[in-house]
């Protein structure tokens, strides 16, 4: 029922975002251009400029926020999210490296590929390092720290070795933006998750589980090492696919989760449609918010992420109070 | 043959010897509870017959059969273990908490049967929740807590039970409570119940079998009113005490002496 409310929601805010924006459409209007009838500038507009882009922000957003859903019950603390297992700052250190060395000669349309693979490299690093019979959640956090730490000063250190316009497209895909999305982005980031889906379904039981202590979760025959990697494998595969083609979007990854938890009970499968909807609904307002309030300026939706859903959040656990 | 046994058994974390050499039988049917110090051992020993130890040497022996060789969805249908202080998933309903003991049960295929649904109503009823089924675990008290967790193993459908001080941080009504209904359970069902208890009163009064762990090795193990003797708590627990028969229950009751000399 609740999940029916927030697809409702998150439809309604979908369409918001394809009326408002530099030329005001009607809902109407922007209805009949989705079915290519009408004036053709509209139809280009809706259907090459603010649908792409609209689709890319719902599913990093989505893809992020299942990522942080699923990270906080392996690493059983409500503080997990990308950014803190060094996906995001590994990511982030391989396309600022992409940008300062390659993109000269390559251009900037490898910067998906450099940041999965930043991504991948950072995780897999942290998990070996914290190996010691099995790699504990504690040791996992606490090396992750360090890492991210590590690779946010490489970052640092070489946007201030480069030329100032590497640096200014640097920032932008730092912050997180999905500015400039076309077909060809958001179809090979839907192809990603879409491929993952089976994964996320077949690995759904396993995701309660791995919130026991080890101790039960292995009286009760779970082989929690295993799935604990498979489970870090897929939030990686997420996180790093929604990074690589929206940028370092901060914070969707460890708010959303917490606003679906408010609103379902326990349970992966309707958590995870929650996180999807909610960091959908999410990006999808922070990239309205971004290209609409300070027009012309469009600014990158990273920006307006937490300052949406933070007081949502703060509304929730306040009216929990109660 | 024995539920649990162990042969040249030795366990230790790092360079430290925590049990070394021990053979131990734990009879079928019956309520086993180790005794012992603060840092003795029970615990890990426990641990390594769950097989959440690795020993460093020797064999366990899970009816009859090395438990390091079996598969790990054999160990859990044929053992249930609950450590001390289990933490449950955050929001989860004491009815979801329960199905988990079913997991052993299922796999990709089979993911949840009428069987396994049929197992976790009785595991409620048994255990008295079917009111608070759909309460979330954190919601409960401590005693309907603990319950909640004995549920869950009951689920799991196993011939043996480890319990690591099911009655810690419990109040003595809750403490009663607990241990009633593991008996309930043995009595009723045959279940083979093994656990640690820290209370030597309340131990003497469920075990039928008493281990006493001291200096890596058993000290003591056999009925209650044979081995709790003034002897064993002086060397095992370095306590004086007198040792009387409960005068309600028959069993030895220990009563401690501090620094003050009895009169």
């Amino acid at each position: 029922m609740r999940l029916m409310i927030a697809a409702a929601v998150t439809a309604l805010v979908a369409l918001a975002s394809l009326c408002l924006g530099k030329v005001v459409l009607s809902p109407l209007a922007v209805l009949r251009a989705l079915f290519g009838e009408g004036d053709q500038s509209l139809v280009f507009i809706v259907e090459q400029l603010r649908l792409p882009r609209l689709l890319l922000a719902a599913l990093v957003g989505a893809a992020l926020s299942v990522s942080g859903l699923i990270l906080q019950a392996i690493i059983r603390n409500p503080l997990a999210s990308p950014d803190l297992l060094g996906i995001t700052s590994g990511a982030s250190a391989a396309a600022v490296l992409y940008l300062s060395s390659f993109a000269a000669v390559l251009g900037q349309r490898f910067i998906p590929l450099a940041a999965m693979l930043g991504a991948g490299l950072a995780v897999l690093t942290v998990y070996l390092l914290a190996w010691k019979q099995g790699a504990s959640p504690l040791r996992l956090v606490l090396i992750g720290v360090g890492i991210s730490a590590l690779l946010a000063a490489a970052t640092t250190f070489m946007l201030v070795f480069s030329p100032l316009s590497t640096t200014l497209s640097a920032y932008v895909w730092l912050t997180g933006s999905v500015y400039g999305a076309n077909w060809a982005e958001a179809r090979a980031l839907a192809f990603w998750l879409l491929a993952l889906l089976p994964l996320l379904v077949v690995l759904s039981r396993q995701v309660m589980v791995q919130q026991l202590d080890d101790g039960l979760a292995r009286g009760i025959g779970v082989r929690v090492e295993w799935l604990r990697a498979a489970l870090l494998m897929v939030s990686v595969a997420l996180a790093g696919a929604a990074i690589a083609w929206g940028g370092a979007m901060a914070f969707v990854g460890l708010i959303a989760p917490h606003i679906a938890k408010r609103l379902v009970a326990a349970g992966f499968a309707g958590q995870a449609a929650m996180s999807a909807l909610s960091g959908a609904s999410l990006l999808m307002l922070a990239d309205l918010a971004g290209r609409t309030l300070f027009l012309p300026l469009d600014l990158p939706a990273g920006i307006f992420v937490a300052v949406l859903g933070t007081p949502f959040f703060l509304y929730l656990l306040i009216r929990q109070r109660h | 043959m024995s539920a649990i046994a162990s042969r040249g058994l030795t366990l230790g974390y790092q360079r430290q010897t925590i049990i070394e050499g021990l053979d131990i039988e734990l009879p079928y049917g019956e309520v086993s509870v180790l005794i012992g110090g603060n840092g003795c051992g029970k615990s890990t020993l426990l641990k390594s017959f769950a097989r959440l130890l690795k020993p460093v040497q020797g064999v366990v022996l899970l009816n009859g059969a090395d438990i390091q060789q079996k598969p790990t969805a054999v160990v859990a249908r044929e053992l249930a273990i609950l450590p001390q202080m289990p933490v449950a998933p955050e929001g989860i309903s004491v009815r979801q908490l329960v199905s988990l003991g079913r997991y052993p049960y299922q796999n990709w295929m089979q993911q949840w049967s009428s069987e396994d649904e049929a197992m976790v109503a009785r595991a409620l009823a048994r255990t008295g929740l079917e009111a608070l089924a759909e309460r979330p675990v954190d919601s409960l008290s401590g005693g309907q807590r603990q319950r909640a967790w004995i549920a869950m193993t009951l689920a799991q459908d196993t011939g043996i039970v480890l319990l690591d001080e099911p009655t810690t941080f419990l109040d003595l009504a809750y403490q009663i409570e607990v241990l009633d209904l593991l008996r309930e359970l043995n009595r009723g069902e045959g279940k083979t119940i093994i656990m640690v208890l820290h209370d030597l009163n309340l131990a003497c009064r469920y075990a039928d079998h008493m281990v006493a762990v001291h200096q890596r090795t058993v000290f003591a193990q056999g009925r209650p009113d044979d081995i709790l003797t003034e002897a064993l708590v002086k060397t095992v627990f370095d306590l004086d005490c007198r040792v009387i028969p409960d005068p309600f229950f028959g069993t030895p009751l220990c009563i401690p002496f501090g620094r003050e000399a009895p009169p």
